[in-house]
């Protein structure tokens, strides 16, 4: 009973009123794929609405849509021929609907580009040529519509064939074939046409049967996206699975991976799968699920890779391609969530090196930001590093997307890592202290006077390890002893200062970044700061370190650690009885001369 | 892979994106087969375990074998299932088979209403709980804010609209002209408080793809589906006062996928048999709007 039908999306996209809904509506009717009764039940709405029938009206099937006679949306049809199935995803031709289209394309694995004989070339058909090589469909068939109007000239569709193949050739894009048809009459559809006999080509639909399948990506290094980490132990199970989707590659039990960011390292013991026969391998496009030999604490966002094959690009800055769907502008100084694979980080915009306009590809100069539907070539940084591949040579894990807003309003392939640039966060500090207003009283006088040099000690580990118990003793301790110490607790913080975060990851950062200025300015008063802050990484610490510098930064590791390299300047163990720790503490600062003992 | 492969790992993706993004999160179980078929890929994702909990809308109206069906894979598969129902509706007897409403108007009642009051918690919910075998009224009626649901787009034309997914507001209507861009795997995740999210992870399921899933996998289905002898089956389930069955003579899940494939029914609209559609010209898109599943 193995009848598997292969199945492909294909795309239609052209400017608007070009006929792409006509041409769909001619394959699905020339090729019996309509449902008994729908090409009456149109034609009878036609009728009532006194309207000449047109095939686009019968994929128009929402009321609104009929009103206003445009497709919104990527609406999808099917039909089948001897070869195989389509789902055939109408893109809608209008700029307001860009997002509609890029949807549809995005889904897709060839294209069908109409653009109409007599109105020629027009912004749209360039715009949806542009997009459909950013998105990454490789293959194009470019249909020359309503040849039935253009008098079925051959020298039109010529020059349309050639002005329009030198415009995709600066997209790298080389159709497939050129087909002059006429939807509407049905010529070159199904049945070669009598009325171009100067055409020797292929027909739309032998066209369509005759695209490839989507490259084989199994043969490339292997990329898994970490999507979530189970383990259901009330239900009586005891494994600990990895879930995702292969995004490329091949992986058998067995093997070494490595998992980016964090470079924590595990084998593969087993392949999950419910209701499978036991299996040793994944391979590209299964959603699996794996369990390790060595339990690693890692989470859901991490890439999973082999150590054997060339590793992706682990890095906060890169170069990428992008296309800006925002109401509001991309602008720089600006926080915007970037997924990529599974995982979400902050990001921002560092330079905008050229917009295009998408509709003609001329650069516009000098602009610094990406408006509504610009294609911008720019620098991004993000708050930790991320793992990605050059979209050039992996493009499942060189494509992001950017969320502004609750939207997703930027779609993005990467070029090139910019590891070799300064980070935003540097050049802020180099700013902030050029224009900074010195005291007139020195550090220096500060220490004598005090007894003590200024300093922000930082607490961190897990939560519910007893950071701020330590903390807070640590405080009355210094102050018995005559010192300027101030333990900021994590209440007063989140619910004055940063009450206007959310739980997000980008609010997180945003929080690191007002703890990191004020501990600025509190140990530029000379006064000891303590505070803490749970789950820290290694990147946390560093921007409360470049936060907080020219001053110094003390830091207390409690009951263990999120740190990959970054090594505190003391460890305490979980829940320590709180004196021993506080004179332990005293005892480091003391050796570290942050106390300055002689002068008792 | 083949493209059912390739549709069970889209689906299955799909799923743990929602079980990961979404706190207040259900899976809407209409008995029918494609929402079983939901249930089954749910189970897959989760290796085995239903960690979402499911929401069926009891009209009261169902054909019978249907709870039956259902109460029984809740015990066998350990669900955490509960139903919702519109009891004012059902005590006043404002319903099309009681002669007081039009079949349109009671799909608005007994399903639409029944759903957004079941979802938001206002109504109560019933959860089956297997110590006591039985269900009791649900303890937690915490609003649920992500809807899982098995609709398909080669339904009719408003599904063929429908994003992975896509939000609803506070009224739960849907805008269909502004939806998000969906690509590359990455689907809108992110909300402002008060939101609604429906999710459709059978978006790109033919019919045909689900009986060949449903023979692949064994999954157990209601026998209404099949001829039990008097030539005739269901080909989509609702409430029996509206559910007309087709002529068949199938009566296995083989049987079936060879009937879908020889294109008998290539020319009928599945949901031909589902009355509420032909009314008021655009019924189902009207009620979907709304917030009909």
């Amino acid at each position: 009973m193995s009848m598997d039908r292969e199945r492909m999306n294909i795309v239609i996209a052209g400017h608007v009123d070009h006929g792409k809904s006509t041409v769909i509506g001619r394959l699905l009717s020339d090729t019996g794929s309509l449902p008994r009764g729908k090409l009456e039940q149109v034609k009878a709405m036609c009728e009532k609405n006194a309207k000449p029938f047109e095939y686009a009206f019968l994929l128009d099937a929402l009321k609104d849509e009929q009103n206003q006679g445009i497709t919104i949306d990527a609406a999808r049809c099917f039909f089948k021929t001897r070869k195989r199935d389509y789902i055939v995803i109408d893109a809608p031709g209008h700029v307001e609907f860009l997002k509609n289209m890029i949807t549809g394309a995005a889904r897709a694995e060839a294209a069908l580009l109409v653009i109409d004989a007599k109105e020629g070339i027009l912004e749209n058909s360039k715009r949806h040529g542009y997009l459909l090589s950013m998105i990454g469909v490789e293959q194009v068939s470019v249909l020359v519509n309503k040849m039935d109007l253009a008098g079925y000239d051959e020298n039109i569709f010529l020059s349309i064939k050639s002005e329009y193949e030198k415009f995709l050739r600066h997209l790298n894009i080389r159709p497939i074939s050129f087909i002059p048809v006429s939807a509407r009459e049905s010529e070159n559809i199904v049945t070669r046409s009598d009325k171009m006999p100067w055409y020797q080509g292929t027909t739309v639909l032998e066209q369509l049967d005759s695209f490839g399948k989507s490259g084989e990506r199994s043969s490339l290094p292997f990329r898994f996206p970490v999507q979530d980490i189970y383990k259901f132990t009330e239900a009586g199970d005891d494994r600990r699975i990895v879930a995702g989707t292969v995004e490329t590659g091949r992986i058998r039990c067995g093997e070494e991976v490595i998992f980016l960011p964090s470079r924590k390292r595990s084998v593969i013991q087993s392949v999950e799968m419910f209701n499978s026969d036991l299996r040793d391998s994944a391979e590209a496009g299964e959603a699996v699920g794996f369990t390790l030999m060595t339990q690693v604490y890692i989470k859901p966002g991490e890439l999973m890779v082999k150590v054997s094959e060339p590793l992706p690009v682990v890095s906060f800055r890169f170069k990428a391609n992008i296309f800006w769907m925002g109401k509001a502008p991309l602008i720089k100084r600006k926080k915007y969530k970037l997924k990529i694979g599974s995982n979400r980080v902050s990001v921002e915009l560092v330079q905008v090196l050229n917009v295009l306009d998408a509709s003609d590809l001329t650069s516009i100069k000098n602009k610094q930001q990406a408006d509504r539907y610009d294609v911008a070539e720019c620098v991004f940084e993000t708050a930790k590093p991320v793992a990605f591949d050059k979209a050039g040579e992996i493009r499942e894990s060189g494509r992001f997307v950017l969320v502004d807003n609750y939207e997703i309003a930027g779609a993005g392939i990467i070029l090139e890592d910019r590891a070799d640039q300064d980070s935003i966060l540097k050049e802020h500090v180099l700013q902030r202290e050029s224009l900074w207003e010195k005291s007139s009283i020195t550090h220096e006088e500060r220490a004598a006077v005090y007894r003590h040099k200024a300093k922000f000690v930082v607490f961190t580990g897990p939560q519910d390890v007893g950071k701020q118990k330590i903390a807070r003793a640590l405080e009355r301790k210094l102050f018995e002893q005559g010192h300027k110490v101030y333990y900021l607790g994590i209440a007063n913080i989140v619910h004055g200062l940063d009450s206007d975060l959310a739980n997000e990851a980008c609010d997180r950062e945003e929080a690191v970044r007002r703890l990191g200025e004020l501990a600025r300015i509190l140990t530029d008063s000379g006064q000891i700061f303590i505070a803490t802050i749970s789950d820290a990484d290694d990147y946390d610490i560093n921007a409360l370190k470049t936060l907080n510098a020219p001053n110094d930064i003390f830091t207390i590791g409690v009951g263990g650690n999120n740190f990959d390299r970054f090594k505190p300047d003391a460890d305490l163990e979980r829940m320590d009885d709180t004196n021993a720790a506080v004179e332990k503490v005293c005892r480091l600062l003391k050796e570290k001369e942050v106390l300055l003992e002689y002068h008792l | 892979m083949d493209s059912l492969g390739k549709l069970e790992a889209q689906s299955i993706h799909i799923l743990r994106e929602a079980y990961k993004e979404f706190k207040d999160l259900v899976m809407l179980w209409s008995i029918g087969k494609d929402s079983t078929v939901l249930l089954w890929l749910a189970r897959k994702a989760f290796f085995g375990h239903a960690p979402i909990p499911l929401l069926h809308i009891d009209t009261h109206f169902k054909i019978p074998e249907m709870i039956e069906y259902r109460d029984r894979l809740a015990k066998e598969w350990k669900l955490n299932l509960m139903y919702g129902e519109n009891r004012a509706a059902l005590d006043a007897k404002q319903t099309f088979p009681d002669g007081n409403a039009d079949r349109i108007t009671c799909c608005r009642y007994l399903k639409s209403e029944a759903l957004r009051h079941t979802l938001s918690g206002e109504w109560p919910r019933y959860v089956f709980n297997h110590v006591e075998g039985k269900y009791i009224p649900d303890p937690d009626p915490k609003p649920f804010t992500g809807v899982i649901v098995g609709v398909r787009a080669d339904e009719e034309g408003s599904r063929s609209k429908e994003r992975y997914f896509s939000p609803r507001d506070k009224t739960s209507e849907w805008d269909i002209g502004d939806q998000p861009p969906e690509l590359w795997n990455q689907y809108k995740t992110d909300f402002a408080p008060g939101t609604h999210v429906r999710i459709h992870p059978l978006l790109d399921w033919t019919e045909l793809n689900i009986w060949e899933y449903i023979g692949r996998e064994n999954i157990p289905v209601t026998p209404l589906y099949f001829d039990r002898g008097d030539g005739k089956r269901y080909r989509s389930l609702g409430c029996w006062p509206c559910t007309g069955s087709v002529e068949s003579r199938a009566r296995s899940v083989k049987d079936i996928i060879e009937e879908l494939r020889t294109g008998k029914f290539s020319d009928i609209a599945e949901r031909s048999g589902r009355e509420q559609d032909k009314e008021d010209g655009g019924g189902l898109e009207t009620l979907r709007r709304e917030g009909y599943m």
